[in-house]
């Protein structure tokens, strides 16, 4: 991979890697005297910088890359990324399984701090959202924005710094949790330290989108960049807003933020709704317009309502946050104003998923013999009842009711199992053999076993979250004839154990598809397709595949 | 050729500047109001600051999740009001950077915690949260007894405090790490501390262990002044907690 | 103070509802307005056609 970098990229990211095990020694250093866990990421840094220089260094003396180079799109960091956001779907679903088997058996911490519930829940969600889902819309985006712009990325520098970079802020944030380093904000836990890493790549992230798009020979902007840049430029927004805070030291990970109480409430619940509309929900919608109708073969259903979506959720999301904050101490003005574009919302996210329904009308035929479609069509179904569903709990009475419980916990789970993930398993299954040039995955019979399985287990996730969440909620305000609390707060606990236990099988089983993804996608990637020459072995393989 | 580059270039920052404006005025229209006026609702002269033994404590909550089971947040709702106290006013958590309202009820709300059990209760329930309620599916947290509290450093968290707007005074910030050793060392001279934070601070051996600070006693010392940085949510403003 | 956060929420309760109006229709009126009907349409079917290179 390092051979089709220039000599001046080489040289160029050998500059980076030296300043970046600069940064990881200053980090070491200044925590030196003060026994603070930001020295342990000061190793870190510096192992990884270590790490990619030595793989920079064993290709640095290579032929330089010839310039028909240019004739071809540049996919080895996709090719990469794709990888790496398996990595982390596996990663990021083993802990979440895990923790969900800590709810119904609480003692297999092994009276370790770094395994108890509190430390591992953040490794769950980063490793699930901004590891698998983070990779993939960049994996993905790099991908779309080069075919759509009929255009090569404008270097091969800066879409590695982008993807190595993003790696190193997921590895550092989880493992500060490991330690104990958070800032507690939900979806935004690493501290000051990563934060501004985050920012450094996020923006040369955007610069090598908005050079790309200008070096686009489609005079127009096809609908998934409006997506993926939307992603992108407001992500950095939140992210920044949300992280303003003052480090206790600059010998220490600890920081304080700048915001407190009410304003807090409010920027973080901005941050956490949007982070789902923008990261969770826009660049997914990317990935869906780019791969759904190239999947199915057929164009979009309407360009018109893509674009109509597209403004009415860059427009309604921004207002929704306050919904995460009824009959709390936020003024109950802005409850209402929430509330209220929830439901709105509603209308640009129907538009989407129809739109992606009725694309693959004159398809269903394909939908029902190809798995990697029907990923995509499960993908749109479920982002249609998840967004429902989410108008339906803004409402201050359900929410009421729904808040502080599993109901939550279910409705995000509807819309990142059965929309984020499926949407993203699709992609890269019909990804995959493009990108390395076969005629199918390796094993269409494994394709249609993961299906299933995330099926199953999205279901039996969400159908137990449902139960226990409302039983809980409505245990918690029985009254009695006699004009009290029916219930303690540990009857209620006691009740959710057997929908814990059922959680943690769901979960279980979507991550086994996960697995058997995993398995999929090497073997695809390791063997040649029959016919061609196979270079690992030298024999071609004989054909396991039906053709599409 | 250059004229098209341009064109398709200024196309892209044109989409770029319409997301901007679009996405941002949303956010701004609902939270600048919010930023308009000092605390959204009431005010609460008397309020008091964390002192530093339970801004540590803070920070161990913190830094173990507590949040991600606990809220701190009790809603106007009825059934709320009598589980947990009166509802949660926006000035009770105006020293909170961050806020810890919390999201999800996977144990109970801990908003009014304070001095609702004994010391020795929490230090054995956090040690052992099934010794003391069998059903509790919360983790144990016995290493906090026997890990000293690192407190060489509080005066660099109170003085980034400040900087966001907590009145921390310069001798509170000098006396930091004295001050919490000395909240938790009932026997020793507790003058300072008081002088500073106020008689009515709680000074406890509150692991139950006087010779050692340890972070149990941080987070114990934490937990018993939730609920009580201010008088304001025990006015009489709170029968009007709304329906249900 | 509180008189500059009265209208401060007075502006942001009704401009909202004024802004949320525009906004509809001009995003209505550019999607729908005929003479971008053939580039929309062109859009959606060139990303189904091949791409294996890049344009020179």
């Amino acid at each position: 991979m390092v051979s089709a970098l220039t000599a001046s990229e080489r040289t160029g990211a050998l500059a980076i890697l030296f300043a970046l095990l600069g940064a990881g020694v200053v980090m070491a250093a200044s925590t030196a005297t003060r026994s603070d866990p930001m020295g342990f990421h000061g190793y870190l840094v510096m192992l990884y910088a270590l790490g990619v220089m030595v793989a920079l260094l064993r290709g640095y003396f290579d032929a330089e890359p010839p310039s028909s180079r240019l004739e071809h799109y540049y996919d080895d960091p996709t090719k990469a990324g794709i990888i790496l956001a398996m990595g982390w779907a596996v990663v990021g679903m083993f802990v979440g399984d895990w923790v969900a088997w800590l709810l119904a058996y609480p003692d297999l911490t092994f009276n370790s701090a770094w395994a108890s519930f509190g430390r591992l829940r953040p490794v769950h969600t980063t490793g699930v959202i901004f590891g698998f889902g983070g990779n993939a819309l960049i994996a993905t985006s790099f991908h779309v924005m080069q075919r759509t712009s009929r255009a090569r990325l404008p270097d091969q520098l800066s879409p590695w710094f982008v993807l190595l970079g993003y790696n190193l802020f997921c590895l550092i944030a989880v493992s500060g949790y490991l330690l104990g380093i958070t800032q507690s904000k939900e979806y935004a836990e690493p501290e000051w330290y990563a934060d501004v890493w985050l920012v450094v790549v996020w923006v040369t992230y955007l610069v090598l989108y908005l050079r790309t798009l200008a070096r686009r020979k489609e005079p127009h902007i096809y609908v998934a960049n409006w997506y993926y840049l939307a992603f992108i430029l407001v992500v950095a927004i939140l992210h920044i807003v949300n992280n303003l805070a003052v480090p206790a030291s600059f010998a220490g990970a600890k920081s304080y933020s700048l915001f407190s109480g009410v304003q807090d409430a409010m920027t973080q619940w901005w941050y956490g709704h949007n982070a789902v509309a923008f990261f969770l929900t826009a660049g997914f919608l990317g990935m869906l317009y780019y791969f759904l109708p190239k999947r199915a073969e057929r164009p979009i259903y309407s360009y018109r309502m893509s674009i109509v979506g597209f403004w009415g959720i860059t427009f309604f999301y921004m207002w929704a946050g306050s919904h995460h904050l009824h009959y709390t101490a936020l003024p109950q003005w802005v409850q209402t104003l929430g509330m209220t574009f929830s439901l709105m919302l509603l209308i640009p996210s129907w538009i989407a998923a129809a739109n992606a329904l009725l694309t693959l009308n004159g398809a269903w035929d394909r939908v029902r013999s190809d798995a990697t479609l029907r990923f995509m069509m499960m993908a749109a179904v479920f982002y249609g009842l998840s967004t429902f569903e989410g108008s339906f709990m803004a409402i201050r009475s359900v929410n009421s009711l729904s808040h502080y419980t599993d109901w939550t916990i279910g409705h995000v789970h509807a819309g990142a199992l059965g929309w984020v993930a499926l949407i993203t398993f699709g992609s890269i299954y019909a990804l995959v053999p493009w990108l390395w040039k076969r005629d199918a995955m390796h094993s269409p019979a494994l394709v249609e076993w993961h299906f299933w399985l995330a099926m199953a287990g999205t279901l039996i996730y969400v159908f137990s979250m449902w139960n226990s969440g409302i039983i809980q909620g409505l245990m918690w305000r029985t009254y009695n004839d006699g004009g009290t609390l029916s219930y303690s707060f540990l009857d209620t606990v006691e009740a959710m154990h057997p929908y814990y236990i059922a959680r943690a099988i769901g979960g279980l089983l979507f991550l086994i598809g996960a697995v058997i993804a995993c398995w999929n996608i090497w073997k695809t990637i390791v063997t040649p397709s029959p016919g061609a020459v196979s270079v690992a072995d030298g024999q071609p393989l004989p054909s396991l595949l039906p053709a599409e | 050729m250059f004229q098209t580059h341009y064109r398709l270039e200024r196309k892209s920052l044109r989409l770029v500047l319409a997301i901007i404006v679009v996405a941002s005025i949303g956010g701004l229209i609902e939270i600048a109001p919010l930023f308009t006026i000092d605390e959204t609702v009431e005010t609460d002269p008397q309020m008091r600051v964390y002192a530093p033994l339970e801004l540590a404590g803070r920070n161990i909550y913190i830094r173990e999740g507590c949040y991600a089971c606990h809220s701190q947040m009790i809603r106007t709702l009825q059934d709320e009001v009598e589980r947990y106290g009166p509802y949660s006013l926006a000035v009770e958590s105006k020293y909170d950077h961050p806020m810890l309202w919390g999201s999800k009820r996977t144990g109970p709300d801990l908003a009014r915690i304070g001095d609702k059990y004994s010391d020795q209760w929490h230090v054995m329930h956090l040690a052992n949260p099934r010794g003391v309620v069998p059903q509790s599916i919360m983790p144990r947290y016995p290493w906090l007894t026997t890990t000293q509290l690192s407190v060489e450093h509080l005066g660099d968290d109170l003085r980034a405090m400040r900087t966001v707007g907590v009145p921390y005074t310069d001798a509170m910030i000098a006396n930091a790490s004295a001050d919490a050793v000395a909240q938790a060392s009932p026997d020793g001279d507790t003058a300072g501390l008081l002088k500073r934070y106020g008689e009515a601070t709680q000074v406890r051996a509150f692991d139950g262990q006087q010779q050692t600070v340890t972070e149990m006693d941080a987070l114990v010392a934490y937990l018993q002044i939730l609920g009580k940085l201010s008088d304001a949510a025990k006015a009489p403003q709170n029968a009007k907690a709304s329906g249900r | 103070m509180d008189v500059s956060h009265h209208l401060v929420v007075v502006f942001a309760k009704s401009f909202g509802l004024f802004y949320l109006l525009v906004m509809a229709l001009a995003v209505l009126a550019y999607a729908f307005w005929p003479a971008n009907r053939d580039r929309f349409d062109q859009a959606a079917r060139d990303v189904v056609e091949d791409e294996d290179e890049p344009w020179a």
